[in-house]
């Protein structure tokens, strides 16, 4: 009698207003009843014309704009923008400078994934990992404040160095919340890694084969989740990346298959120990000088191109800039690392349940500022 | 394998499509026949010695008086990456879509089409990504001109 039942498939719209959508992202599901047949991502709700901007604004001008690409690791933006133009400038940036831009990056590392093992959780239906994640972000959000006076779009990594010396007290805080955030990791893990519901919603369902997360040229947790060791920090250095001791996190399907859901964040999740790490050896590590270069008010940047990468929070964050000789540059692409990862979607939602498909979205962690620009 | 290197593994194997070398540039570009491009990138893609899994971004330039494709490539196996160019006229520009060989050009090529108007043939799904799909003109062209209104919603508030 159930088979001959007659069944509709429905088009269901998920956002661009939705608790989990990351975001601004609609996507068309194709139901038929809990199972979604396909899924199709609709963006450019947030699209904010930045490589237009990019082209009518200085250099200088620009890197504010660049905070607010991927929102929650903005001094990654920054330090990522000021590299390539620094690059094609010939600018010299002083070591202690260099230093301190790894120290934010990776303090917003964590700051990013605290907030993705939150959201996650939460998507999953488990509300006290939001609460637990933010309490040490909320640390964190101060000690940026401090550093930067700003809580999430910090305009930290300027053109020519960073913008603002750390003070002993303010390392004697990082220091603090670094010691906070190893003995709560072990609560967070605790709290959702081994839990049978979180595993039973999260095991073996949307997982990425390594080939297919390489040819939708996914990088970040989402490739590493799928057993690729790909870190630009360690493929092309850059800062001093290469002269501190930390480890590439890789998915191994301890719970279930590789390059599942569960692979993908549990790759975030040793990346905050593994940024907790290197905060530790750039403090210990951290060189006398100046932060900052002499930068000239207007700088001019004679005709190249450069393509620069950096490792995002998501993934491979990349600046491909063509100067022309002039202050302003001539064409200014962005590689938002959330971009290529939510192209994976139309292949990956596919007869799945309902419930499914926000796991997987939950966990490739896409920001929209970035898919969008 | 240095950018040199594959230049020449890549003009051995495909000498047609092979226009230029240039080293003047950051990184190095090879400038490609755009004729040729699927040819080339499936062969950077499956030659043993070049192995370039991963397409990284696939831009437009608009020069004014000609179109630039320029496509990234890395490869994890070996650790090297290349750039690619194709130049395109500035009238009815329109190149072949690799979005067969490597799926991650599918959003890129829709993005430098809705963007840059550059009609990548053969692609799966050819439509706009970021603008409505009522939109007028191609927005990052340098000579694009903002419209005055779109749907009755004020557009240029010049003066």
């Amino acid at each position: 009698m159930v088979e001959t039942l007659r069944t509709e498939e429905i088009l269901v719209n998920m956002g661009p207003q939705h608790p989990s959508t990351h975001g601004v992202l609609r996507i068309l599901l194709k139901t038929d009843g809990e199972w979604v047949r396909e899924a199709h991502p609709y963006i450019g709700y947030l699209h904010r014309c930045k490589e237009k901007i990019g082209e009518n604004v200085t250099y200088i001008q620009f890197t504010p704009y660049t905070d607010r690409l991927d929102y929650l690791g903005a001094v990654n933006n920054n330090v990522g923008w000021a590299m390539a133009v620094e690059r094609l400038a010939k600018i010299e940036v002083p070591p202690r400078a260099a230093w301190l831009r790894v120290l934010g990056c990776e303090l917003n590392r964590i700051a990013s994934h605290l907030l993705s093992y939150g959201t996650f959780g939460m998507e999953a239906g488990a509300f006290t990992p939001f609460f637990y994640g933010f309490r040490e972000r909320e640390t964190l959000l101060s000690i940026f404040d401090k550093l930067c006076g700003a809580r999430l779009t910090y305009h930290y990594g300027r053109i020519g160095g960073v913008m603002r010396d750390l003070s002993p007290d303010m390392a004697a805080d990082i220091r603090a919340f670094l010691d906070d955030m190893e003995r709560k990791w072990v609560e967070y893990n605790d709290l959702l890694s081994d839990n049978e519901i979180f595993i039973h919603r999260t095991a073996n369902v949307g997982v990425i084969p390594a080939e297919l997360a390489i040819a939708y040229g996914l990088t970040g947790p989402p490739l590493r989740g799928s057993g690729v060791a790909h870190d630009i920090r360690r493929a092309e250095p850059y800062a001093c990346y290469d002269q501190l001791d930390w480890e590439v996190c890789i998915g191994c399907g301890l719970k279930g298959t590789v390059g599942d859901t569960w692979d993908r964040y549990w790759v975030r999740m040793l990346e905050i120990l593994q940024s907790v790490k290197i905060c530790r050896q750039v403090l210990d590590g951290l060189p006398d000088g100046p932060y900052q270069a002499k930068v000239p008010r207007v700088l001019k940047v004679p005709a190249n191109e450069v393509y620069f990468r950096t490792e995002a929070p998501r993934g491979e964050l990349a600046f491909y800039l063509i100067s022309d000789g002039t202050d302003k540059p001539w064409r200014c692409r962005i590689r938002g690392p959330s971009f290529c990862n939510l192209s994976i979607l139309q292949e990956i939602v596919r007869d799945c349940l309902l419930a499914d498909a926000v796991m997987i979205v939950g966990s490739i962690d896409v920001v929209m500022g970035e898919v969008d620009r | 394998m240095e950018a040199k290197e594959i230049h020449e593994t890549l003009k051995g194997r495909l000498p047609e499509a092979v226009l230029e070398f240039r080293t003047d540039t950051m990184d190095p570009i090879i400038v490609i026949e755009p004729a040729h491009i699927q040819a080339v990138v499936t062969f950077l893609r499956d030659d043993p010695a070049l192995r370039f899994e991963m397409l990284q971004l696939v831009t437009g330039v608009d020069w004014r008086d000609r179109f630039e494709v320029v496509y990234h490539l890395t490869s994890l196996t070996h650790g090297h990456r290349i750039a690619l160019k194709a130049v395109l006229p500035h009238d009815n520009p329109h190149i072949a879509s690799v979005a067969g060989i490597f799926p991650t050009a599918n959003w890129h090529e829709r993005e430098t089409y809705d963007l840059m108007g550059i009609v990548f043939d053969g692609h799966p799904d050819p439509r706009r990504i970021f603008m409505p799909d009522d939109w007028e003109g191609h927005p990052l062209r340098k000579d694009y001109v903002f419209p005055d209104a779109y749907h009755g919603i004020p557009g240029n508030f010049e003066g």
